[in-house]
Parts: C-alpha cells; sequence; structure tokens
C-alpha cells in the first residue's frame, strides 16, 4: 500500500503521456552521493546521524543515502522511517487511509542529528506534521532536511537543508518520482500545465 | 329510510345483480326497478360479499387512546370491509365486567361504523388467577359470547378447563393466544431459528404455541365445549388442529394475513414495525397457513389489528410493543395471495372473512347470504384496482403499518353497515335524482 | 469504509486489514512517553452506555483522548425500557449537540443498528446485546495477528455460551474474513438456534464436544473461552458449574494435553473471565494466555476504529452530510424539525 504524499496529489502508478524526465536514474544517483557529501560535511562526520524517510518513497531515499554515506565513511548509519499520517492537517480533505508504524532505530533520536529525507518538499505541510511526529518521539540536538526534489511554492517558513534538484515548476504541473525499490525503475518527470 | 339500490354488483364474485337495501335490510336481490331509489351506487364490475367480519383487533380505548380510539378503529375497519369487528379486552381498564363490556358496546354503536362486539376477558385483569364475569359479560347488553386474555395466554390448563366448562350454558368460546409462557416468555420477539440465532433475538419457538394448541384441543374434547385458536401461526399447529377436526372435537381457528404472506427474515434490519405476537414465522409456516385456509383447517382469517403510538414503536426491537396495523389492508392481500393466484374464490373469501368468523362469534346478523331480508351488511370490492399502501393515509390513528409501500389487486370500495353507506368514494354514490334528471 | 461499525460483516477483508495495520502504529503510541497524537482534534466522541461496562467504556475513553478528540461518558441505564424516553428520542437529543460520533454498548440486540438509522454522527457498536461486538472481534484478530502472523488456514476454537455471545457472533465473520477456521463448542443449550444452516452457510464447524476437537488431527493454533454467566444456572442452561467445567472449561489438565499438542497454542478471553468455571486459574496465567495483550490492544484498535471512521474527509463520511442534515448548528428547533424530516420513514 503506497500512501500519497502531498507532492503528488494524484499519483498514480504510471505517469501521463505528456510527462517529461527531469532526472534520470544517473542523475538520481549523483544526486544522491552528493547530498550524502553534503550530510557528512555540515554534520562533521557520521557521528550522531540518524536518517529517517518519510513514506513512501522518503524511505527508500534514506536508505540509500545511507548506504552513500556508508561508502564514504565505514560506518553504519542508523535508518527508520516516520508516518506522518496521524500528524496530516489535511485528513479531512482525503479519503480515509491507514497510519502506517514509525520505525525508529534503536538509538533513539534524543540527542541525535535527524535528517529527516522526502522526495518532493512543496507546501512544507509533510515536513510540518513529521516535525510534530518527531516532537513526540524525543528530542534530537538538530534536525535537517534532505529532499529529491524542490518545487517550490512553500506554503509554510520551511526549507530544505540539502536539496537533490531545484525544480521551479507551476501549480498545476505534477511531480512523478518513481524509484526502483517501489516502481521498477529510477526516474523523476513533470507532467501537466503548460508546455515550455 | 332511505333506498338504496346497489347495481350490477358479482355477488360472491359471480352473476351480476342488482341489490335493494332498505330500512337496514337487503329487500330485492335481482333485477331492480330504480324508481323511487334515492341513492344509487353503479357496482359494475365490482364484486359483493357479506360484510367482512374480524373476529380480532385491537381498538385500545379504554386507555390508549392516543393509538387507537373506537371512533377511528372503526373508520379503519369501514375502510377495510368489516361491518364487524371483535375488539379484544385488553384495554385499560380491561374488559373483565359486564360494565366494561357495555362501554365499548355504546361507544361502538355510538360510532355506528361498524359493529364494535366486545371480547370479554377469560380471567380477571388479564392475570390467568380468577376467572372473570364471564356469565355476567354473557348476560349484559353486550351479549358477550367471545372470551379471550388476547396478548397473554391462559397457561394454567386448570383456569382453561374451567373457563371452557363455565362458558358451555350460554354457548360461549374461548379465544386462546396460545403461547407457553415458559417456553416463549415477554422478551421472546423472533422466530426461533437462525434469523434469531444470527440476530441475537431472544427467540419464539413454534413448540410455545403448538403445545398450548394440542393441551387445548384435548381440553376442549375433554369439556364438550369450544376452543377458538386466535392467530395460529406454524405449520404444526396446524396439523394438530386438522388431527382434532377431524376427531370431531369443537376448535376453530384464525390466521391473519401476516402470518400469510411476511417471513422471519423482515427482522434483519431490527424494524419494529415487524415486530408482532407471535412472530413472522419462515416460508414454510406460511405456505402450510395458506394451504390450511384453503382447506377450510383454519376457519377464518382475523387481522389482529394492534395499533401502536409510534413512540412506543421507536424503542430498540426487544422493546418494542408487538403488533402491527391490519384492518385497511387485510382484503387486499388476502385477494393478491390467495384470490388472484386462485388458490381461493371470492365465495371462499365470504367464508373466511364473513361467514366463519360471524358463526364463530355467534354474530346473528353478519355473514348472512346475499338475500332478500338478511341484514344489509355488504361489502363491495373492485377485484383488479390495484392500491398502494401508505402508512399515512391510514384512518387508523396509528402507523405501524408492515404494508406501507407495497401493491396490492383488489381493494374494497364501499361498505355498507345496517343499510348505511359507511365507507365508499364519492364518485360512486349518485343521488337518485340527479340519475333521473340526465335521464 | 463505512460510516458506522455496526456489525463485523460492514468491514471487507481492506477494511480490516487497514485497521489493524493502523493498530500497530497505534500501539507504537502506547509504549511512548507521549501517547497523545492530534489527529482527531476539535471532534467529539460520546461514549454512550446503556448497559455498565468499565472496561470497554474506559478503553474507548482512553481511545479518543489519545486521538485528542472530546470524549464524553454518558451513561443512560434505564432509559431503554419502554416506559423510559423511547431510544429514538434519546438518540436524536444526543445527536442533535453535533457530535461526531456515538460509541454505543446496549443491552438490546440492534439498537445499534436502529440508532445509526436516525443519527448523522457515526455510530460505532461496543456490543449490542447478544448480538455483536465489532471492536472486540477486531482486538482478538489484532492479538492473533501479532502472535501467528498470517491467520490463512490458522485453526480458532471458540468455547462457551454462544447463545448470548456477541463475541462469538462478530470473531466468527472476522475472523472467517481473514482467512481463519472457526470451531464453535457448546453444549447443546448454549448453542444459539439455527446454528446448524448458520454454520453451513459461514463455513464454520460446530461440536457439542471440547476435547473431541482439541484431540482431533486439526491442529488448535488458539482456543477462546467465553464468559458463562452463572445466571444461566438458573435458566436451566446447564445443571451446575462444576459439571459446565468438567464438560467445557479450560483446566489445567485439558490445557497440558493442548499445549503438549500443540506448543504454540494461545488461550484467550474477552473477559471479564469467571476463574475456575470455563477457564482455571492456571489456564489464565499460563504463558499461553494473551489475555492482557487482547485489553493492550482494545485501546489500540480502537483508535484505529476512531480513525478510520472519523478522519477521513468529510463529504466521505463526517457528520452533517446527511440527507436529513441542515449543516446548521442544532438550535432549539433542530429536533423538532428532525423529527418532522423523519415522519413517514421512522416506522418503515
Amino acid at each position: 500500500m503506497t500512501c500519497p504524499d502531498l507532492s503528488a496529489p494524484n499519483p498514480t502508478s504510471s505517469t501521463p503521456a505528456d510527462a517529461r524526465d527531469v532526472m534520470s536514474a544517473d542523475d538520481i544517483a549523483r544526486a544522491l552521493r552528493r547530498i550524502g557529501h553534503e550530510i557528512l560535511e555540515r554534520n562533521k562526520g557520521a557521528e550522531g546521524l540518524v536518517l529517517l524517510g518519510i513514506p513512501s518513497r522518503g524511505v527508500p531515499l534514506a536508505r540509500r543515502l545511507a548506504a552513500a554515506i556508508s561508502e564514504v565513511e565505514g560506518t553504519q548509519i542508523p535508518v527508520g522511517e516516520l508516518d506522518i499520517t496521524l500528524h496530516r492537517d489535511d485528513l479531512r480533505r482525503h479519503p480515509v487511509r491507514a497510519a502506517h508504524r514509525s520505525r525508529i532505530p534503536e538509538t533513539g533520536i534524543d540527542d541525535r542529528v535527524v535528517v529527516l529525507v522526502d522526495d518532493v518538499l512543496y507546501s512544507g505541510r509533510t515536513i510540518r506534521a513529521a516535525l510534530d511526529a518527531l516532537s513526540e518521539l524525543g528530542r534530537p540536538r538538530a534536525v535537517r532536511l534532505a529532499v529529491l526534489v524542490d518545487r517550490g511554492h512553500r506554503e509554510l517558513p520551511i526549507r530544505a537543508d540539502h536539496v537533490g534538484k531545484n525544480l521551479p515548476t507551476s501549480r498545476d504541473e505534477r511531480i512523478h518520482v518513481r524509484l526502483a525499490e517501489l516502481d521498477g525503475l529510477d526516474v523523476v518527470r513533470i507532467s501537466g500545465g503548460e508546455a515550455r | 329510510m332511505s333506498r338504496l339500490l346497489i347495481k350490477g354488483a358479482r355477488l360472491l364474485g359471480a352473476e351480476g345483480a342488482d341489490l335493494l337495501v332498505e330500512d337496514g335490510l337487503i329487500r330485492e336481490v335481482g333485477r331492480v326497478d330504480a324508481t323511487g331509489v334515492d341513492t344509487t351506487v353503479d357496482a359494475d364490475g365490482l364484486v359483493a360479499l357479506p360484510g367482512l367480519v374480524d373476529l380480532h383487533v385491537h381498538l385500545r380505548e379504554p386507555g390508549r387512546e392516543d393509538a387507537e380510539t373506537i371512533a377511528t378503529g372503526s373508520a379503519a375497519a369501514a375502510a377495510g370491509g368489516f361491518t364487524a369487528v371483535f375488539a379484544m379486552a385488553n384495554t385499560s381498564p380491561v374488559t373483565d365486567t359486564a360494565e366494561a363490556a357495555e362501554r365499548v358496546l355504546d361507544l361502538g354503536a355510538a360510532c355506528g361504523l361498524t359493529q364494535v362486539v366486545p371480547v370479554g376477558a377469560v380471567t380477571k385483569g388479564l392475570e390467568g388467577v380468577e376467572l372473570a364475569e364471564l356469565g355476567l359479560m354473557a348476560r349484559s347488553r353486550a351479549r358477550v359470547r367471545v372470551f379471550s386474555d388476547d396478548g397473554k395466554c391462559v397457561h394454567d390448563a386448570r383456569i382453561m378447563r374451567r373457563a371452557l366448562e363455565y362458558i358451555k350454558p350460554f354457548g360461549g368460546v374461548i379465544s386462546q393466544h396460545a403461547q407457553d409462557p415458559r417456553l416463549a416468555d415477554a422478551s421472546a420477539c423472533c422466530h426461533e431459528g437462525e434469523v434469531s440465532g444470527r440476530l441475537g433475538l431472544p427467540g419464539w419457538p413454534g413448540i410455545a404455541e403448538e403445545s398450548i394448541v394440542a393441551r387445548d384441543v384435548m381440553l376442549a374434547r375433554h369439556t364438550g365445549s369450544r376452543v377458538h385458536i386466535a392467530h395460529v401461526s406454524t405449520a404444526a399447529s396446524v396439523e394438530v388442529i386438522r388431527w382434532a377436526k377431524a376427531q370431531g372435537i369443537e376448535v376453530t381457528a384464525e390466521v391473519t394475513p401476516h402470518h400469510l404472506a411476511l417471513t422471519t427474515d423482515l427482522l434483519t434490519g431490527y424494524d419494529p414495525v415487524y415486530k408482532v405476537n407471535p412472530p413472522l414465522r419462515p416460508a414454510e409456516d406460511v405456505e402450510a397457513l395458506r394451504q390450511a385456509l384453503v382447506d377450510g383447517t383454519i376457519d377464518a382469517v382475523a387481522t389482529d389489528h394492534a395499533p401502536h403510538a409510534r413512540h412506543d414503536k421507536e424503542h430498540a426491537f426487544v422493546d418494542a410493543a408487538f403488533g402491527m396495523l391490519g384492518l385497511e389492508t387485510a382484503l387486499p392481500v388476502v385477494s393478491e395471495l390467495l384470490v388472484r393466484p386462485g388458490l381461493l374464490d371470492w365465495a371462499g373469501v365470504a367464508r373466511v372473512m364473513s361467514v366463519n368468523p360471524a358463526r364463530i362469534g355467534q354474530l346473528a346478523g353478519q355473514g348472512r347470504p346475499l338475500a332478500a331480508g338478511s341484514p344489509a351488511n355488504l361489502t363491495l370490492i373492485d377485484p383488479d384496482r390495484a392500491v398502494t399502501v401508505d402508512a399515512a393515509t391510514s384512518r387508523s390513528r396509528s402507523r405501524n403499518n408492515p404494508w406501507h409501500g407495497r401493491t396490492f389487486t383488489g381493494a374494497v370500495v364501499t361498505t355498507v353497515h345496517r343499510g348505511r353507506v359507511t365507507h365508499g368514494t364519492d364518485h360512486q354514490l349518485t343521488p337518485s335524482t340527479a340519475t333521473e334528471n340526465a335521464l | 469504509m463505512t460510516r458506522h461499525l455496526i456489525s463485523s460483516a460492514d468491514l471487507s477483508r481492506q477494511d480490516i486489514e487497514d485497521i489493524l495495520a493502523t493498530a500497530a502504529s497505534m500501539h507504537d503510541l502506547q509504549r511512548r512517553e507521549v501517547k497523545k497524537v492530534p489527529t482527531l482534534r476539535g471532534r467529539t466522541v460520546i461514549n454512550f452506555f446503556f448497559e455498565d461496562s468499565t472496561r470497554t467504556r474506559s478503553s474507548f475513553e482512553i481511545a479518543g483522548k489519545w486521538m485528542s478528540a472530546d470524549t464524553i461518558n454518558l451513561s443512560a441505564k434505564g432509559s431503554s425500557t419502554s416506559k423510559g424516553e423511547s431510544l429514538r428520542d434519546t438518540a436524536m437529543t444526543i445527536d442533535a449537540m453535533a457530535v461526531d460520533a456515538l460509541v454505543i454498548r446496549h443491552n438490546a440486540s440492534g439498537a445499534c443498528h436502529q440508532v445509526a438509522q436516525w443519527v448523522r454522527a457515526s455510530v460505532i457498536n461496543a456490543g449490542d446485546g447478544t448480538h455483536e461486538h465489532p471492536t472486540q472481534a477486531l482486538l482478538d484478530a489484532y492479538t492473533l495477528r501479532t502472535r501467528l502472523d498470517d491467520l490463512e488456514g490458522k485453526h480458532v476454537v471458540i468455547v462457551g455460551d454462544l447463545t448470548h455471545s456477541r463475541v462469538f457472533r462478530s470473531n466468527v465473520i472476522t475472523l472467517k474474513k481473514l482467512g481463519a477456521r472457526v470451531t464453535v463448542v457448546a453444549p447443546p443449550t448454549l448453542m444459539p438456534s439455527g446454528i446448524g444452516t448458520w454454520s453451513e452457510t459461514d463455513g464454520f464447524a460446530t461440536s457439542w464436544d471440547l476435547d473431541a476437537v482439541l484431540t482431533a488431527d486439526e491442529p488448535v493454533d488458539a482456543i477462546m473461552m467465553l464468559r458463562v454467566q452463572k445466571e444461566r444456572m438458573s435458566g436451566g442452561y446447564f445443571p451446575t458449574a462444576r459439571e459446565y467445567t468438567v464438560g467445557y472449561g479450560l483446566t489445567r489438565e485439558r490445557l497440558e494435553a493442548l499445549v503438549r499438542r500443540n506448543p504454540g497454542v494461545l488461550v484467550l478471553h474477552p473477559g471479564p473471565m469467571n476463574r475456575g468455571l470455563e477457564i482455571a486459574a492456571d489456564a489464565a496465567d499460563a504463558p499461553q494466555s494473551v489475555v492482557l495483550d487482547q485489553v493492550s490492544a482494545g485501546v489500540a484498535v480502537r483508535m484505529a476504529v476512531l480513525y478510520h471512521l472519523l478522519a477521513g474527509d468529510d463529504a466521505a463520511s463526517g457528520p452533517l452530510t446527511g440527507s436529513a442534515a441542515t449543516g446548521a448548528l442544532p438550535a432549539s428547533g433542530a429536533l423538532a424539525s428532525a423529527l418532522t424530516t423523519m415522519e413517514g420513514g421512522a416506522l418503515r
């Protein structure tokens, strides 16, 4: 079961015919490697890092980031998932979907540097919900945000610390992130809106 | 007294004939000259039956006039084609004295829409312990002949035996509500079977009725008295009655329209409109009841018309009141269910809805042949008219109508009670002067 | 998902899966320091109990509160008698207060079904008479799932007073939907009427002989002991408590034999237990017993049910959108106008 997120209000497993590729598999891999380096640089090493993916596509992204960081540092980075369903502010706008368990690494998050990982940053409401969910789980030393795509149109004062690709969009466009773990291929596409 | 001419009615569904009614009697049958007639009813294509007689109604007065009164119940009866109804004794106070019976009689007579015949209680206060004043009720102006604790069973065999013995001198009959209270207590409200099991409703097993029926026919044999089984609801009860009749035991029986038509599975939605006592039974029982009515094992159709105020039905199913309306829908249901499929002809309907109930209840003026000299109690039926039941338009004061929204073919068009039209739409009543002018 | 939860039959297999999945995440909350989530902030849940039940009521109350719903308990004991206010009036009076959910426990079978037809709020059946108790079945399924993983093909034996058990009625529906095989065991007097055709239609087995079921070739994955009320003895359902225990109790000896044949067997009981009658103290406290797991799952499952019925979009499931809704908050005339709206349809 996939959990739709705010950046893709109407996701389907196939993308519309008018979709254009904006990131290839290689682009995604390069972006994640770069973000891994940025995180290490910012944190001055892997010490205290915890990566939490936001379902559904933030979860494989977090795992890939952790792998990328491990490759560089040679240590295992704790990875988990943070389900934010119960904290969403748009529950009444959508049919109910099942909440899922958050999987927090055994290290916990207290006094850790938590990096939230998601596929697309859009209104910022998902991240707001994630911060709320996080605050009920413990007290991290710092919370950072890594996203594969930042498409703009923020509705809350939230920004990403690490961005794979800044992608200016119009509101009626849609971003489709496809990842091999869930969708069988790696690609980011854009559809809808006016042709450019 | 006015002269009423009913033109061209099919008597008992057979040949067409005119009926001249005067001074409350049928004066002439055949081809009648319209001269000097005050009112003419055009009965072309209509079936004429002797006025229908209902052995079993609850009119709720005195005590629950918010649910029904003798006046509203009489209006419903007239609309349903009934010229006589037996008003059960479970009012408040109970009809267990001569005075109470006479009061019901007088209220009915004052209303004048149908003959309201009080049923006397078998035991004081329907408590099943001491005999009510059966003899005084019989001697009263109400001339009570039918006694019943209906709503409750006369479950004590000794009391039942004494009652049967006691009523012999005046030819009374005990109408028994057959329900062994140990096998089906007051909470029992759903036929005991898969539906009651699934719904978790207290079961009302057929055996609770059948065991009392079996006991009572044996008591009738032992006492040589008459017992009448009210609202028979199961196939096994029918078997017992059939056997008893074959033995020459004086037993009669009635069945309600709802037990002839509706089945247990209607309770699945927990709608208290389908809560009735005895409960709706499975299709096998319904089929056996129809057959028994057709072959004469069951003598009569009786409605068990049981009006209830809305709030008494708007409780949880087990807490809601028992009973459903029946007076206005009985004939259409019987027509649809038995006449149209050819199980019963109109003479048969007259037998089970007029002649037999009048005989069982000993009403001399009811259920008589459509012949000169008979009291003018008549029901005119349009056998082809479809009626869709609308609970909101009932003459009854209550709305607990299980037939709401159903369509039946066969409708009561006109009711004549003691020579007076008590039900009928205006267009059928033509003042004869107007007719003459037109000619 | 339906708007109401009246019967276990209201839930599809997918609905059950969703609720159990959500319940798992709710269960995690219970282990945290901060147990409350804001999900149902602004929603009002009334626990409307016509029949006493401390454990079910508190379970729903905690569930509502941890979901941040405003949760209010109302006891309406005694108002179900035909002399008191009608059930419809009672229900509509509460409903007129613009509540979002009515959690109803009633001593009469079908009461929740009836109320659901009269009110705008979502109705959750917390046990109606001897009919159903769908959240109990869900929490039992949750408990079993936690230990047995998949229930497909698993064999669950339910023993006890089936006639008067809403737990049995709901469980047999839910367990079948999850693929379990079910055998129900009771003396003939405590078997519901019509069980023969019923079990055939719904595909479960019945037996009067507990030992035969427990020693049959078919392994037993779980045994659920139902509460037997001592009052049933006076109703002639069985002669003595001793005789019941010998025939149908989970005695220490029976449990030991059962565990020898089925080392992983689980023992369930919906509570409150009659220790020494239907379940021996040794069995109730045995390592196989998951009775306390059931209680703990109760809150999580009820949170999940509240979430699935109340959290979604207003158009699909929320209150104030039914045909009878005026959209306005009830003024003094709201009840009267609602009564008018229902006229004619109410007795149908």
